[in-house]
């Protein structure tokens, strides 16, 4: 089954309306929950009036912080504790102040609205720049100043190296904040009956969130349980630890009632945390061939108004993953995370890793441009080659496995008709009836395949295994738990595919379940392209162990030796004689009676395995872009997107395929479409859909998608995780295309995403 | 998400609609389509505390040609007026611009007369109506009135309607056969323009411009027509879209671009 | 007459249904949480995502637009009200076949909207498609994967 584009097994409960979302939960006696959230970007909270809201229509209660001051904090950076409503100040726009139960949406929705808070406004400092001006206020106490984190990620710098470069340049490139944005906001439903919380979310790591909510609550972990039901999307931004998380359990607690949390979109886009957000300055050393000799880069990270534990820290993996897929012998990496009067920051799709792609393929092409040389030609000569794999980078621990980049560049190209593009592209430029055609490469690498432990220990996850329990019915048929929380990747679908191919067992005899910390062993979660590299060898792992004890029972049923078996497509046959043959249903009938087993076989066919991978995976590839662009509006048209993905193994080629074109829509969103702006003032300026450019389906093209499948060796599947991918390859490979098309006309860069107005206004200055 | 509460009225006729309007003031807003008027509820930026239902008056939902003129009910709906056969030919300036309208499922329920009566200065169909020189038909508590098309709308939102009248029709010169053009340039497919033009030829060779995002209300790009009037060819009088405009500088667009992309779209609409 | 609750007669996939309501009640929270038809989703407050999409008196409405109130008296097709006894409707299938969907959110919406424009443009072009279903967003899937949906609904029953 593996390789097989098999329809999900997911899908007729979703496309019949039978899904079950958090909001789609009832349960007798609901209550809900809605925040006041603040509208002042920096203030003192200077009274809070609730009883005007306390005297509505259903109304049951309206709490403020001090009324949570027993719960211990979120889970913080250590040191930069973080409470669940803002207590004297608050720090950002959206900022949660208050939170008001009812008993209907609407009436939570009135109530929230006659709550009176009044503020003394502090000086607002909504750039990074701001907050670290030498007038600048510190935002968040206990520190001192607004530079929360500043970390000098390798021991050394190259200013030596850099002085020797034939050449050198030096870049200032924008990765700009973007919102998530699942069609699903964040949603919470806790029921705490008897002696712990039952509690329905939209997260992403429900083994985590019981970890959390279990230690915050005094209660042993076995009282806590967290249901993850269909989530509709996540992208990074539901495993953020979102007060509501704990707020809804706490206040089912104290009203004996389930209490929902379903955020409106207008919350989210200001409440729960953003992405990216990331200045990167560059120097690069190269020489006349664009050799890269070294890289100096220092990263400024907007970590917004309350620093997260994730967010406050994501610039470590980009920096570990500067080098791109090229062999840059020297490189030195320093980065800062500074407070500013914006909602925080933390993980989205890439998570630290989309920052350095970006990074690396603008410097590629700069160094291009400035040699006067073709950035396709400038990546070839600095690309890893196959046979120094697995390559280890500057960086201890960084360990590339097995890929091929200058074949997926040289596939690329090719499919691209790369020589052809350009002769058009020159045909055109000296057309001024016709638009200008730019062609953009993005040959990238990011992590996948997140732990191993020691890594995502630092992420506060217990581990960076994954676990799997698979058990055959007595009538042959399997149930697999897994301990991923899947929103949308297909894991029943892959995860069954893989576990028919060890089992024998057919495709549509197995369920795949995760996502209930009462059902399923201890897991980790969906994050960091982990599905396939790591859930999906613990599934190999435990299927294969059940398939080995299968045919110990087999063997014992066709009085043969285990190795004397075959398997046939109905269970197990002895070798060469067709007759002696048993059927897979009657081997795990017969793993049920102990009478009839093998002395010393323990009942039943059930394997638990946990697989930690000996590494992080690298999942690879080279993106290109077309782009076409009005000479009068500044206009960009993608023309053409054309994806080489390198993800190891693939499972299901058409799930696969979708993933990729999701990330590759998410990153061409950032380079052309989102950005999260605020006024000078910490208001947001696009906080709804209306605003915030969410693609829709004439704003992006059809994307060609292409395969090189290296098996990676880092894991016994040969998967490297694909989640990703896309949304690193993409926005350079647009970008490199846009500064393409203009590049005759002097621009060497626009900033993402790049608008009409930006594109339009690049040409202006440069012509 | 949630509008806050109101009190509903089903109007059973234009009348009945007028009588409920008077009785409350400036309280009462009319609903039609709602798809101005909710969505705005909705984050309550509008809070009426009654709310008129005109939208069962199906004796305002009719196009008709009626002489030289088209008389379109003010409760047509957009997706009629995009596929309406006396619209498309004789005023299918309309259509083109009812086509470019947000999306399908907000055509099927907006209407033209909820669409002018909100007044928003980025909104298609008041380019249109523009460019054709409408004339939009009130029914108030002392009677009819006619509102030109030009002096309809008064501000961003504002219009000449007051609260107290209903938008009953409106009327447009036939055009049959006379060429026209609608331009309109937005950041997504389904948004709203951030520039659009709508342009009509007239009886005479005299033409009619017409720019959305470029004011506080849509309007007519006067020293364009003059200089088209006068003989300046298009490619020239082209330069004149943005004079006398004052366009919004926001977070959309800057006033110099949306003034760059008026010389853009009218040359280009004047080129059709 | 003035009223601060109306009554609304609403038939909702072939079943009629009289409710008394508050007249601010939006229709896609009438189908939700009063009839528990949680099908129909929100994704967002500004009628821009397209989530909420039904079928009112046979044409697509974001259902998050419009008060039960007005659609009293009217028919409502919702996601639970396509398919049938025989299993997914062409659309539907569509979806499954093409990997039109993967996290599922949007998909209602989308089954809907794609649904309303076979009933009018039964063999559409892959822009025909993409312009019919813009007011429609999906986080997941980059759209081509919807369109191709699309496509193989209009080959194999279309709007049935």
């Amino acid at each position: 089954m593996i390789g097989s584009a098999v329809p999900r097994k997911e899908d007729a409960a979703l496309l019949t309306g039978r899904g079950t979302f958090v909001d789609d939960i009832h349960r007798p006696g609901l209550l809900h929950m809605v925040y006041v959230h603040s509208g002042e970007a920096h203030a003192l909270i200077t009274q809070i009036d609730t009883e005007a809201a306390r005297a509505l229509p259903g109304v049951v209660g309206v709490w403020t912080a001090r009324d949570f001051a027993e719960l211990p904090a979120r889970p913080s950076v250590p040191g930069l504790e973080r409470g669940y409503l803002a207590g004297d100040k608050v720090h950002y726009v959206g900022e949660p102040v208050a939170v008001v139960v009812a008993t209907d949406r609407y009436l939570a929705a009135d109530a929230a609205r006659a709550v009176r808070v009044e503020y003394e406004p502090l000086p607002v400092m909504a750039t990074v720049a701001d907050a670290l001006a030498p007038d600048a206020v510190p935002i968040f106490a206990p520190l001192e100043s607004n530079l929360a984190l500043e970390q000098q990620v390798t021991p050394h710098d190259v200013a030596d190296e850099l002085d020797a470069s034939p050449h050198r340049l030096r870049a200032r490139l924008v990765n700009q904040r973007c919102a998530g944005a699942p069609l699903e906001p964040y949603g919470v439903l806790a029921d705490w009956t008897g002696a712990g919380p039952t509690i329905w979310a939209t997260v992403q790591a429900p083994h985590r969130v019981r970890a959390e909510i279990a230690e915050r609550f005094g209660l042993a972990r076995h009282l806590v349980r967290v249901i993850a039901p269909d989530v509709g999307g996540a992208f990074g931004v539901k495993s953020s630890f979102m007060p509501e998380l704990f707020l809804a359990p706490e206040l089912s607690r104290r009203l004996g009632r389930p209490v929902k949390f379903v955020e409106t979109r207008g919350e989210h886009m200001v409440h729960t945390y953003h992405g990216r957000d990331q200045i990167q300055e560059v120097e690069v050393g190269f020489d006349d061939e664009g050799t890269i000799l070294a890289l100096d880069v220092t990263l400024t990270v907007n970590t917004g108004g309350v620093p997260d534990p994730v967010g406050i820290a994501l610039a470590t993996l980009t920096s570990y993953m500067l080098g791109g897929c090229y062999r840059i012998p020297k490189i030195a990496a320093r980065f800062r995370s500074v407070v500013t009067n914006t909602t925080p920051t933390a993980s989205y799709r890439g998570a630290g890793r989309p920052e350095a792609s970006f990074l690396i393929e603008r410097v590629v092409d700069l160094v291009a441009r400035r040699l006067g040389k073709d950035p396709a030609d400038v990546r070839r000569v600095n690309l890893v080659q196959p046979g120094e794999m697995p390559y280890q980078t500057p960086f201890e621990g960084i360990v590339y496995d097995e890929a091929d980049y200058p074949a997926a560049l040289d596939l690329l190209l090719d499919r691209l008709d790369y020589a052809g593009l350009r002769e058009e592209q020159e045909r055109r430029r000296a057309d001024p009836g016709a638009k200008l055609l730019g062609v953009g490469l993005s040959t990238f690498v990011e992590m996948g395949g997140f732990g191993p432990t020691p890594l995502f220990e630092q992420f506060g996850y217990i581990g960076g295994w994954e676990s799997a329990n698979v058990r055959l019915q007595p009538d042959g048929s399997a149930i697999i738990l897994v301990g991923t929380a899947p929103h949308g990747q297909g894991h029943q679908t892959a995860l069954a595919q893989i576990a028919a191919d060890e089992l024998g067992v057919p495709f549509e005899a197995i369920s795949v379940l995760y996502g209930d910390t009462a059902v399923v062993q201890e897991g980790i979660g969906t994050m960091g392209s982990r599905g396939m590299p790591v859930a999906g060898n613990a599934v190999r792992q435990a299927a294969a162990d059940v398939a080995a004890k299968a045919r110990l029972i087999a063997a014992h049923m066709l009085e043969a030796e285990g190795d004397d078996l075959v398997r046939v497509e109905a269970g197990f046959q002895v070798k060469g004689v067709p007759t002696a043959e048993v059927s897979l249903a009657a081997v795990a009938e017969r793993s049920f009676k102990p009478h009839l087993l093998p002395a010393g076989t323990g009942l039943g066919l059930e394997c638990t395995s946990y697989y930690e991978p000996s590494n992080l995976s690298y999942p690879s590839g080279a993106h290109g872009c077309v782009v076409e662009i009005d000479r009068e509006t500044g206009h960009v048209h993608v023309l053409r997107y054309v994806c080489v993905d390198d993800c190891g193994t693939v499972i299901n080629p058409m799930t696969a395929r979708g993933q990729i074109h999701g990330g590759v829509a998410q990153g061409i969103a950032q380079a052309l479409y989102e950005k999260v702006s605020f006024d000078a003032d910490g208001r947001p300026l696009n906080a709804s859909l209306e605003d915030y450019m969410l693609p829709g389906m004439l704003d992006l093209p059809g994307y060609e998608t292409h395969h090189i499948e290296t098996k990676s060796s880092f894991n016994p599947l040969g998967a490297k995780g694909l989640g990703e991918a896309g949304a690193t390859a993409a926005p350079q490979a647009v970008v490199n295309a846009i500064v393409d098309a203009l590049a005759h006309l002097g621009v060497r860069d626009v900033e993402m995403p790049c608008t009409p107005e930006r594109v339009w206004k690049a040409m202006h200055h440069a012509s | 998400m949630i509008p806050a509460g109101f009190s509903y009225v089903r109007a059973g006729s234009v009348q009945e609609a007028l009588a409920e309007l008077s009785r409350h003031g400036g309280a009462a807003r009319l609903l039609a389509g709602g798809h101005s008027l909710l969505p705005a509820m909705k984050l309550r930026r509008a809070e009426p505390g009654v709310l008129v239902d005109i939208g069962r008056l199906r004796e305002l939902s009719y196009v008709r040609l009626d002489g030289d003129q088209v008389a379109v009910g003010a409760l047509t709906s957009h997706r009629t007026l995009e596929r309406d056969p006396v619209v498309a030919e004789q005023v299918p300036l309309l259509a083109a611009a009812a086509r470019r309208i947000g999306d399908p499922q907000v055509r099927n329920r907006g209407t033209i007369g909820g669409s002018l009566a909100h007044a928003d200065p980025a909104a298609d169909l008041a380019a249109a109506v523009l460019a054709l020189d409408g004339v939009l038909v009130a029914h108030g508590p002392s009677g009819v009135r006619e509102i030109p098309a030009g002096e309809f709308f008064t501000g961003p939102r504002q219009s000449a309607l007051a609260a107290d009248e209903l938008l009953t029709e409106i009327r447009l010169p036939a055009a049959a056969g006379l060429a026209h053009a609608f331009e309109k340039f937005s950041r997504r497919a389904l948004d709203w323009a951030v520039v659009g033009v709508a342009v009509q030829s007239r009886p005479g060779g005299r033409t009619a411009v017409a720019l959305i995002g470029m004011g506080p209300t849509p309007l007519r790009a006067v020293a364009v027509e003059e200089a088209l009037a006068a003989g300046t060819p298009a490619a020239e009088a082209r330069s004149l879209a943005a004079r006398g405009c004052e366009p919004p500088d926001n977070a959309v667009a800057s006033s110099s671009y949306r003034a760059h992309l008026a010389e853009v779209l009218v040359g280009r609409a004047l080129a059709l | 007459m003035r009223v601060e609750i109306v009554r609304v007669e609403i038939t909702v996939n072939g079943q009629p249904h009289s409710r008394e309501v508050e007249p601010r009640l939006l229709l896609v929270h009438f189908l939700r949480d009063t009839l528990s038809l949680t099908g129909t989703h929100v994704g967002c407050d500004t009628s821009s995502c397209g989530a909420c999409t039904v079928m009112l008196d046979g044409v697509a409405v974001k259902s998050c637009t419009v008060l039960a109130a007005q659609a009293d008296g009217c028919s409502v097709t919702t996601v639970e009200g396509l398919g049938g006894p025989d299993g997914l409707s062409p659309v539907q299938e569509g979806f499954r076949q093409c990997h039109g969907l993967q996290c599922g959110f949007c998909t209602p919406g989308m089954v809907m909207a794609a649904t309303a424009l076979l009933t009018e443009r039964p063999d559409p072009s892959e822009q025909e498609i993409r312009d019919g279903l813009k007011g429609n967003m999906c986080r997941c899937t980059g759209y081509q994967m919807i369109v191709e949906s699309v496509q193989w609904a209009a080959a194999n029953g279309g709007a049935r």
